[in-house]
């Protein structure tokens, strides 16, 4: 079970909290002017790397607040979280 | 390379089996091939034995990073059945399980191909609803499908809970009779010997870095074990596909998930079938050795770890104990995880991409495994005729700039 720092709530276990996938995919301004390729990008063309990757938390069991963290994908060790809308801190809380 | 056969077993018992020759070479890899299959796993042996036997290609190596079998092949919970519910699909499934049908002979390995009969599980009227659409939508397709009600379902699966008040109360099940299970690691052995027979260099500890372009045509791949040279370059790498477009410059709609597997201590034959449920998540059989083999649904988040969350193993249980309250005192040996490749449709990629002469097979989510001949057989083809075949048409990257995708999230789910 990972232990997850929720940002308004701290520490809490896994179990508490959905994933929300890949963070930080703008919605496209102008719908109405995307081709079918610019489509597939937005929706389904995702980034699934290796290593740090940027995402989406939600504290479902808890605040129930949608936030933004940085995780290992392969230790799985969360190295920074931060609210949406905030930038995230420069530095990170543990390394990878 | 001898074949495999009972006067051989006797032979070599005579000479206390220290005389059986290597099951394939190890040579050092060439600087150059015609085609090189990225992943030695079944699906990129099984394409590299289809491409000689089927096309005729004669120069062709298999790069495997770690050693054959050793990644999400030797993983899985190995499920075999093709009762999906949309065409594109099932036609897939369908002519993987028809090789299934002859693989041992085909190979002369016997990958202890077993047709037990698989049932998919309903909970809810609406799960009964689906089951007999899909039944009929198998049916059309000339795939053997049938519902099966509760107090037949009493009789087949003994230790199966069938009552009316549980939380999750047994209101039938389709049965694939076909459907079964395989020795996983075997169908590996299989196709790399077979395909190492037919002049197929497999070459193991040898791990891609890069794949080397030029003018928008793929010339070959960096790795551990230095350059190669190649015309053509299939990757099928499940679990590592982002990683390895992402050396291509390609973007793919690929999430990377761990999933988990059990095996229990050995018990004596008390399950003759396979069952899975999408409704509590669960699916488990019993193998040749005793052991309950359980599988579940992903964890959550991305991951290359090989490992997920405990909390992920106990919903399994609580899923298995649901169905099989008498599995509540068997005490689990090995628990592992595989790192799967999951589409926004729940279906494969068998492709052609935007680099001329490279081709990704991949996104086989939860459930590869039974796809094994099938997939190797398609992306064979696609590489050699350098276009899809009809059966894999349907399973082009385009289909997410088109929108014509195959929702299987019904029929694969969970339970693969």
């Amino acid at each position: 079970m990972l232990l997850i720092k929720c940002p308004w709530c701290g520490n809490r276990a896994e179990s508490e909290f959905n994933y929300g996938g890949e963070a930080g995919i703008a919605r496209p301004a102008n719908p109405d002017t995307l081709t079918d390729a610019e489509w597939a990008d937005y929706l389904f063309m995702r980034k699934n790397p290796k290593g740090l990757h940027q995402e989406q938390w939600n504290h479902a069991q808890g605040c129930r607040r949608w936030f933004n963290a940085e995780r290992d994908t392969v230790t799985y060790r969360f190295t920074r979280t931060w609210r949406i809308g905030e930038a995230p801190s420069s530095t990170r809380d543990v390394d990878s | 390379m001898k074949k495999y056969s009972a006067f051989g077993l006797l032979r070599n018992a005579l000479s206390y089996n220290e005389k059986w020759p290597e099951a394939w070479r190890s040579p050092e890899p060439k600087r150059k091939y015609d085609v090189v299959i990225v992943g030695g796993g079944g699906h990129g042996l099984a394409t590299a034995y289809y491409l000689a036997k089927e096309h005729g290609v004669q120069n062709i190596a298999v790069l495997e990073k770690g050693w054959i079998g050793g990644g999400n092949t030797g993983r899985n919970t190995t499920i075999v059945r093709s009762n999906y519910l949309w065409t594109e699909a099932a036609l897939l499934y369908e002519k993987s399980l028809k090789l299934w049908e002859d693989l041992s002979q085909d190979l002369n390995y016997n990958v202890m191909f077993s047709q037990r009969g698989v049932y998919n599980l309903a909970h809810s009227l609406q799960d009964v609803r689906d089951i007999e659409r899909r039944v009929s939508a198998n049916r059309l397709n000339g795939i053997d499908a049938e519902f099966v009600a509760p107090e037949q379902l009493k009789k087949n699966i003994p230790g199966l809970r069938v009552t009316a008040n549980s939380r999750y109360p047994v209101l039938g099940a389709s049965l694939q009779r076909r459907g079964g299970v395989a020795r996983h690691d075997a169908v590996a052995w299989g196709y790399a010997r077979a395909a190492d027979q037919r002049g197929v260099d497999i070459i193991q500890q040898c791990e891609v870095t890069g794949i080397r372009r030029e003018g928008g045509k793929v010339i070959g791949v960096d790795t551990t074990r230095g350059a190669i040279a190649a015309d053509k370059v299939g990757v099928v790498v499940a679990g590592h596909a982002s990683v390895l477009a992402d050396m291509a410059g390609i973007r793919l709609p690929i999430e990377s998930h761990p999933l988990q597997a059990f095996v229990s201590e050995p018990l004596k034959p008390v399950l003759d079938t396979v069952v899975m449920s999408n409704g509590v998540h669960g699916y488990i059989s019993q193998s040749d050795k005793g052991e309950l083999v359980i599988g579940a649904g992903i964890d959550s988040y991305n991951g290359y770890g090989q490992r997920g969350s405990f909390h992920t193993i106990e919903h399994t249980m609580q899923a298995i104990i649901e169905l099989f309250p008498a599995f509540s005192r068997v005490r689990m040996l090995r628990q592992w995880g595989g790192i799967v490749d999951t589409c926004p449709d729940a279906c494969p990629i068998i492709s052609k991409t935007p680099v001329s002469g490279l081709y990704f097979n991949c996104g086989w989510g939860t459930g590869g495994f039974k796809a094994t001949p099938g997939s190797g057989w398609a992306f064979a083809h696609t590489i050699a005729e350098d276009r899809s075949h009809e059966l894999n048409a349907a399973f082009d990257l385009q289909r997410f700039t088109s929108g014509a995708l195959i929702d299987e999230h019904g029929a694969a789910g969970v339970a693969h």
